[in-house]
């Protein structure tokens, strides 16, 4: 150990290659892979089907198509020879290959707050990655966004570079939650709404946002829209098996269950809930009137959810635990945004499977069996009924929905 | 000519409820196993979904999830006088097709053997003599006894989750459940289902004629139930669409319910599906089985070719470990065309591949009540109320000229608007006045069934027909099988004691139809076809068996540690959903060659 130390010095001073002491020590290795882990790199830079962090998996964004780059130690195509302070400049000030910008789907605005340390053990993995030749031209942004100089407003307007501070009024356990829910695990990413130029509204964070034709929910503490209504276990059981009893884990949160937070720690799966059960507004929001129950729509409603829901959901909306997701209460079902709930009910969907709940069961389709005024009764009445209360859901938004599956499934 | 492709340590012919349960354990044992299956993946919320699971004329009819017989399908003749004829269109009897099997569409009726049925013959000898059994009857004890085979009826019943009421907890009798039954080592993990009026009705009337009703053991659900793999099954709606169907409840027990989400995890488990098996490859010495060859199912087909679905290619898969894994059927088809074991020859009674082909022998009692809402539309495939007053020995048989029975009730399955149309005698068949007399007695009429026995007999066996083959230019397997004397009075009997219960219940009309001879191939049944690979101590007389032996006949390597698997899938398999026990000890399904340590 000594002595690779020492010859690893030697190598620094004669090639003037920047690695740090001890890269190539096995636990700095280990810790930088649970960090990609944490970080899920593989959710983009992975394809389905291919090499490990090869890249080439096509990202929509609002703006266009961005693919994710090979970052496999391939000196050529990957990031083989990237040196320590190019990788951390990559996560902390988005700045890529040659000091080129990058585009936010990069979610540099959160590595931002990883340490330095944790970014260089990060490093310390990705060499050791086995080397893919895959050359991949990454942005494929329509005019003028393409042009990636203009970043440099972007940053200006939305990012601040820096560490993650502790508060030292909150536990250990709080800040470790925190550093992996506002870092590596970027949940804001997805769940903190955007401004049109797509930077995060950091004063209503984690409150939800759409996204790749999804709704992810708000996850503060809110009792009717977020998740005030979940224990800390209900949060656990959902990060480390997918499911809890009030749902189950589908759609992007599925793959992000699949490859990261399953994967976690459950002593890092406790900080992440700890803090999240901690922030954010709990009782903010009036809830609004239910829509009367003899509404037509609801009328409308509550007979399409007998003849086509209740036989899994139940009468009473409770649904089955890790089976069928309850809807009596549930703050997705009450959300301001009926995306994944249109979604879900027009195109189905597969919750995820993990060692702890490997079921997997399946949300069938019914586009083909409820037309846009019919899905936007039930999904009004399930919405309304059971001491929910929400907005009800237009027969245009579901075509629109309708219409943009059609586009992309 | 078939291409070769990198060795497997296990391959499994058919991915059904014994192939997954295989499958799952030796993956888990850290085996690379890749299962070829016929017909094509299935699905739960992708292919019967609640919102079309439910239609008749498409899954009862017009078999959806059936085997087509372009596919592949049998000859049928009741005896060697006769030329077998192709059955072109299965009615009689229903085999499944794709993954999941008929573990998919069964009704989840969910039986064990009882405890006399493992020494069949030496108990029927030991009680009525040496000379009672027909000379004929070819039945003969298993190499393996209820008492072994208990923990693997108990650890199937777990995976399933089955809802019912034990009447035997290690000996100690249980007040609502089955006073027949063998012993069990714990309670059914689910409670029974709950009963409609005209079960509850039977019942009274069979409680009222000395006997001991209990709820028919079923694998649909009572309640929501996590399996001991971690899979979790839903709760039973009592839609009434249960055989023919696939549930979309996630309620039957089957293997996407039960064992596919754990299975599909496994890294080192593939499934090939859309592929044929079509011979069992064996080296030189003919000893040994080195693995399959196969050939994608649908070269028919314009699209591209891929590597497993379209190519219409032969590939050749080696594998240590060789595991038939289809219907009894095909897995007897598939011995014969592959040059395994001896065929066996009525003339001489020799050989054991295709001896004792059995069937089952049931009958009806149907009922039309007065004033009463049976509702029966609401149902499952396996809720009813049964006695095994008359099943296999537990009564006396002597002096009655037959040996034999079977468990007989209430267990209507459901009351579905095409095929359910009960009406009075003498109603037209069509017109007004058959329209009044369906409205008036839907509510009112229900039937009830006696599910009896099959013994085998040297005349009633498979081979391969001389004359027809299927797509692929192999001979089609023949049914030679007719009803016996023993069976056609057991049945009978069993009728008359139905109908004497049926009477308790003060119908209007009775109407008592026991199963008559000869055997007709196109009135259904069940699917209960059992034999043809017999499982048994003698190697002159059994295809499987337990023992030390490296013996000609068997020519599959051993399973190590998955040994009491076999077994226990074999026999384990809810018999009465699927195969009817044919008595002689003998089940087609996965053949072993176990050591037993």
């Amino acid at each position: 150990m000594r002595r690779s130390l020492t010859s690893a010095a030697l190598f620094v001073s004669l090639t003037g290659a920047a690695f740090a002491q001890g890269t190539q020590s096995f636990d700095r290795i280990e810790r930088g892979r649970y960090l990609a882990i944490l970080s899920d790199c593989a959710a983009c830079h992975t394809a389905p089907g291919g090499a490990p962090y090869a890249g080439g998996l096509a990202l929509q964004t609002p703006f266009g198509i961005l693919v994710a780059p090979n970052i496999t130690s391939d000196p050529d195509t990957g990031i083989g020879n990237m040196t320590n302070d190019e990788f951390l400049a990559v996560l902390h000030e988005g700045r890529g290959h040659n000091g080129k910008r990058l585009y936010p789907a990069m979610p540099y605005p959160a590595y931002t707050k990883m340490s330095d340390d944790d970014v260089l053990a990060m490093r310390s993995y990705f060499a050791t990655v086995a080397p893919v030749s895959n050359r991949v031209v990454s942005n494929q942004l329509p005019f003028p966004l393409n042009i990636r100089l203009a970043m440099v407003f972007w940053n200006g307007l939305n990012f601040t570079s820096g560490r993650y501070q502790p508060n030292p009024q909150k536990s250990a356990e709080w800040n470790r939650g925190a550093y992996i829910v506002e870092g590596a695990a970027h949940c804001g990413t997805c769940h903190t709404p955007k401004t049109l130029l797509g930077g995060d509204k950091n004063n209503v964070a984690l409150t939800g946002a759409t996204l790749q034709g999804w709704f992810a929910p708000d996850i503060t503490n809110d009792p009717r829209k977020g998740i005030g209504g979940w224990s800390k276990d209900d949060l656990v059981q959902y990060l480390k098996n997918g499911t809890n009893k009030w749902t189950l884990a589908s759609g992007p949160m599925a793959e992000a269950v699949s490859h990261s937070t399953s994967h976690m720690t459950d002593d890092d799966i406790v900080a992440i809930a700890t803090y999240l059960k901690d922030s954010g507004a709990a009782g903010a929001g009036s809830k609004p009137e239910p829509v009367a129950a003899n509404n037509n729509a609801m009328r409308a409603g509550e007979a399409i959810y007998k003849d086509s829901c209740a036989a899994c959901h139940r009468d009473s909306g409770e649904g089955e635990i890790n089976l069928f997701p309850r809807l009596a209460g549930s703050a997705l079902v009450q959300s301001d945004d009926p995306t994944t709930l249109a979604r879900v009910v027009l195109h189905g969907t597969r919750a995820v499977s993990t060692p702890g709940a490997p079921t997997a069961p399946a949300m069938p389709a019914f586009d083909w069996r409820l037309d846009d005024a019919q899905v936007a009764a039930v999904l009004t009445y399930v919405r309304n009924a059971w001491g929910n209360a929400a907005v009800p859901v237009s027969a245009d938004a579901v075509a629109s929905q309708r219409e943009a599956l059609r586009k992309s499934p | 000519m078939a291409r070769k492709l990198p060795a497997k340590d296990v391959v499994i012919i058919g991915l059904g409820w014994t192939g997954s349960i295989l499958a799952y354990e030796l993956a888990k044992s850290g085996l690379n196993v890749v299962a070829i299956e016929r017909g094509p993946w299935r699905d739960t919320a992708t292919d019967f979904p609640p919102a079309y699971a439910q239609d008749e004329l498409r899954y009862a009819v017009r078999l959806d999830l059936f085997l087509r017989p372009d596919q592949q399908t049998m000859t049928f003749r009741n005896n060697a006088s006769q030329t077998a004829m192709p059955i072109r269109s299965f009615s009689g009897f229903l085999p499944g097709n794709g993954v999941g099997g008929a573990g998919v569409h069964w009704n989840g009726q969910t039986w064990r053997f009882l405890p006399t049925d493992f020494n069949i013959r030496s108990h029927l000898e030991e009680r009525y003599g040496k000379e009672a059994l027909p000379a004929d009857m070819t039945i003969q004890d298993w190499p393996v006894s209820y008492d072994e085979l208990e923990p693997y009826y108990d650890r199937f019943e777990k995976l399933c989750g089955t809802s019912g009421k034990a009447g035997n907890i290690r000996g100690q009798k249980q007040a609502g459940g089955n006073p027949f039954e063998g012993w069990r080592s714990s309670e059914y993990p689910t409670p029974p289902l709950k009963q409609g009026l005209g079960a509850t009705l039977f019942a009274e009337a069979a409680r009222k004629t000395g006997h001991s009703p209990f709820p028919q053991p079923a694998s649909n659900l009572s309640e929501a139930y996590v399996n001991p793999l971690g899979v979790k099954l839903g709760q039973c709606t009592y839609c009434g669409f249960c055989e023919r169907f696939g549930c979309g409840n996630y309620a039957k027990s089957s293997p996407q319910t039960c064992v596919l989400p754990a299975l599909m995890r496994f890294p080192n488990f593939s499934a090939r599906t859309e592929s044929e098996v079509t011979k069992i490859n064996l080296d030189s010495t003919g000893k040994r089985a080195t693995g399959v060859t196969y050939v994608d199912s649908t070269g028919k087909r314009a699209t591209g070719v891929t590597y497993v679905d379209t190519s219409g290619e032969e590939w050749e898969q080696p594998a240590d470990i060789v595991l038939m894994c289809a219907f009894s059927f095909f897995n007897v088809q598939l011995m014969l065309l592959s040059g395994i074991g001896k065929p066996y020859d009525p003339q001489t009674g020799q050989g054991v591949v295709g001896r004792n082909y059995a069937y089952q022998t049931t009958s009806s009692v149907s009922l039309i009540l007065k004033d009463k809402i049976l509702n029966p539309f609401i149902a499952t495939g396996a809720h009813g109320m049964i006695i095994d007053d008359y099943n296999g020995d537990n009564f006396d048989h002597t002096g009655l000229g037959f040996f034999g029975g079977g468990y007989m009730g209430f267990g209507q399955t459901g009351a579905r608007p095409i095929q359910t149309r009960p009406v009075p005698k003498g109603t037209p068949k069509w017109g007004a006045e058959w329209k009044k007399a369906t409205a008036e007695t839907y509510q009112r009429a229900c039937s009830l069934a006696t599910h009896g026995s099959s013994y085998s007999y040297k005349d009633c066996y498979l081979d391969l027909d001389p004359t027809y083959k299927d797509r692929l230019g192999r001979p089609l397997l023949r049914m030679t099988f007719d009803f016996h004397d023993n069976e056609l009075k057991m049945s009978a009997f069993l009728t008359e004691r139905l109908a004497e219960i049926a009477k308790a219940m003060d119908p209007v009309e009775i109407t008592a139809s026991p199963r008559k001879g000869p055997y007709d191939s196109t009135i259904y049944q069940t699917t209960h076809n059992t034999g043809g690979t017999v499982m048994g101590a003698d190697p002159a007389t059994s295809v499987g068996r337990r023992s030390r032996d490296q013996r000609a006949q068997s020519l599959l390597p051993e399973l190590g540690r998955a040994q009491c698997l076999c077994a226990r899938r074999r026999v384990g398999v809810p018999a009465k959903s699927r195969l009817q026990p044919d008595r002689h000890g003998g089940r087609a399904g996965v053949l072993d060659r176990r050591r037993h340590s």
